[in-house]
């Protein structure tokens, strides 16, 4: 019988070999489809705000989304946990990618909301779900308010950290 | 080493290495079909012919396709529609192909469930073809990407945006699956190694299993009649072919297969040459632009039903979102058909207008597919909205209720 023993040895030593292979090629595998350092260390956008006019909605890229920006007009009031007060004025800052699926609402200055076209949802001015299948208020991306008229993207600031700790329901930090 | 004897002729000398002989009879002159059969069991040779084609196709295009955002739109658009000698016509050909091999594949897969060839030992010819429906519909996905037009990004987009409803690790996923943000040049090329690489050699594996799977259930038949093969093979070889219940896969069989892939491929040049519009979406035609969603996005036709059961749900029912008893919806659908042979608890092995429940459950469904590809084509607003609603409702219930439906159905026939 110990032609059987070596066997079930040389079974057991490749299935040790094979699975340490298995579980390192795995991760390997793994980790050449995780995005690449450059796009990880993907910057910061700023943005002047002293040029914007009130209901009238900027776009402004960052880390490959479409950001938001609407100025608040004076007919439209500032709204609790979502809008941003930069110099005198009030700001929606948003994401720009419809909860629901990630399409980009458009903004109707005449009804002051948004209507994603893929599957017919609809967010305030302030960016907060009215009617649809998006399941929460757009998302706020993190910035921080630099120099009275600047703000930067992709930093998370006092003013963002206040806005994100007010909110009780769970938002999506970009 | 076996001893090997000089060969006579040329056919002998193949014959004594390869034994091609036997195989020739395992695989083609003693491989046995049924004789009532109609010409929808023509359907998984024309499939062959179409993959073929749609690989030919795809080497030819290959030779000028750029995998890089800032190129690959001009290398179709530009480069193989307009100045490469006939790239036109082998884009149509591959565009069209696609389209056609999903028109043929549900034609296919409603063949076997009208006649319940999913039952009773054909389990796995089922489940290998709902894998190969699963590896046909991801190079249909991978391949819209690569002539990166509007609607290839952001189809690309919505379908990776998806795996972000699971939970915990939705997020990550996504961002992992993309290799980027959003969906980026990493995706692109990431994408294209699948449609021209991973893909293809795991489906001609699967094709091969599947074919493998009929070896010995055998191919169902009209009449969903069970008789012995062996006993019906022999009555052929001896002579009396006009009783014997089998025919050979070759020359019998696929000389008849050939005949209606000829019938058919006329159909398919006239779509090629004269038709293609169906296949070559005029938002596709603008390039990729990650800040513009289109104003209406929809999946090619083939992907359509499963796209409206995902949308049809778009308020919240008992503190579920919309938008997560849409994914719960579409993930149902997408899993539902592989476990059919499960869910139809009768015996019974007929045509469906044979089978006095299943008969109203098949064509109830075929009608629900019917709206659900219509409408999700729709913008989702005001009336279509609850049409898709009702429609994906029907879909869910459907299948809820056929183990149930077969189960009273067994009763009446008294379990045959």
């Amino acid at each position: 019988m110990i032609n059987e023993s070596r066997r079930g040895f040389m079974g057991k030593a490749f299935g040790a070999v094979a699975a340490v292979g298995a579980v390192a090629s795995l991760v390997a595998m793994k980790k050449s489809w995780d995005p690449l350092p450059s796009v990880m260390a993907a910057g910061f956008t700023t943005v002047d705000l002293s040029k914007f006019t009130g209901n009238k909605l900027e776009i402004v890229k960052w880390q490959g989304k479409p950001i938001f920006i609407l100025k608040m007009a004076a007919d439209m009031p500032a709204v609790e946990k979502r809008s941003v007060k930069v110099g005198d004025s009030y700001y929606s800052v948003m994401i720009g990618l419809c909860t629901h699926l990630g399409c980009i609402p458009a903004y109707r200055d005449t009804t002051k909301d948004f209507k994603c076209a893929c599957h017919g949802g609809e967010f305030t001015a302030a960016g907060v779900h009215s009617f649809g299948p998006p399941p929460r208020p757009l998302d706020i991306p993190p910035f921080t308010i630099k120099d009275g008229n600047t703000i930067v993207l992709g930093e998370a600031g006092a003013e963002y950290k206040a806005l994100i700790a007010s909110l009780s329901t769970d938002i999506n930090i970009a | 080493m076996a001893e090997f004897e000089k060969a006579n002729s040329i056919g002998e000398w193949f014959d004594q290495r390869l034994n091609v002989k036997a195989f020739t009879k395992v695989m083609m002159t003693e491989y046995w079909i049924p004789k009532e059969i109609n010409f929808l069991w023509a359907m998984g040779a024309l499939l062959v012919m179409l993959f073929k084609l749609l690989i030919i196709t795809g080497i030819f295009l290959l030779m000028y396709y750029k995998p890089d955002v800032n190129m690959a739109f001009d290398s179709v658009n530009y480069t193989i529609m307009q100045e490469v000698g006939y790239g036109w016509l082998f884009r149509n050909i591959h565009g069209v192909g696609a389209s056609v091999v999903f028109l043929i594949i549900y034609i296919h897969m409603f063949t076997a469930i009208y006649y319940g060839s999913y039952k009773k030992g054909r389990e796995m010819i089922w489940l290998s073809g709902m894998l190969l429906f699963v590896l046909f519909s991801a190079e249909g996905f991978s391949g819209y990407m690569l002539p990166w037009g509007q609607m290839s990004y952001w189809a690309a987009y919505v379908i990776t945006e998806i795996f972000g409803g699971i939970p915990f690790i939705g997020g990550d996923l996504v961002i992992w699956i993309r290799g980027n943000f959003y969906v980026a040049d990493a995706t692109l090329t990431r994408f294209f190694m699948l449609h021209v690489l991973l893909i293809p050699v795991v489906l001609i594996g699967a094709i091969a299993f599947h074919f493998y799977t009929l070896r010995f259930p055998h191919v169902n038949n009209e009449e969903g009649e069970f008789f012995d093969y062996k006993k019906e093979s022999e009555k052929y070889l001896a002579g009396d072919k006009a009783n014997s219940k089998v025919i050979a896969f070759w020359p019998d069989f696929l000389s008849k297969d050939f005949m209606v892939i000829a019938i058919f491929m006329v159909f398919f040049f006239y779509l090629v040459f004269y038709n293609n519009g169906f296949a070559m979406d005029p938002v596709n035609f603008d390039k990729a632009d990650g800040m513009k969603t289109p104003a209406h996005i929809y999946p090619e036709w083939y992907f359509l039903w499963s796209y409206e059961v995902l949308r049809g749900f778009f308020f919240e029912i008992g503190g579920v979102s919309g938008k997560d008893l849409g994914l719960m919806a579409f993930g149902f659908a997408q899993g539902i058909f592989l476990v059919l042979p499960w869910l139809d608890r009768s015996p019974m092995v007929k045509p469906a207008n044979q089978r006095p429940v299943f008969k109203y459950w098949f064509w109830l469904l075929m009608a629900d597919l019917f709206v659900l590809t219509i409408f999700g084509k729709l913008p989702p607003t005001g009336i279509n909205a609850y049409v898709g609603f009702f429609a994906s409702t029907t879909f869910l219930g459907l299948f809820i209720s056929l183990p149930f439906l077969t189960t009273i159905e067994s009763k009446i026939v008294g379990g045959k």
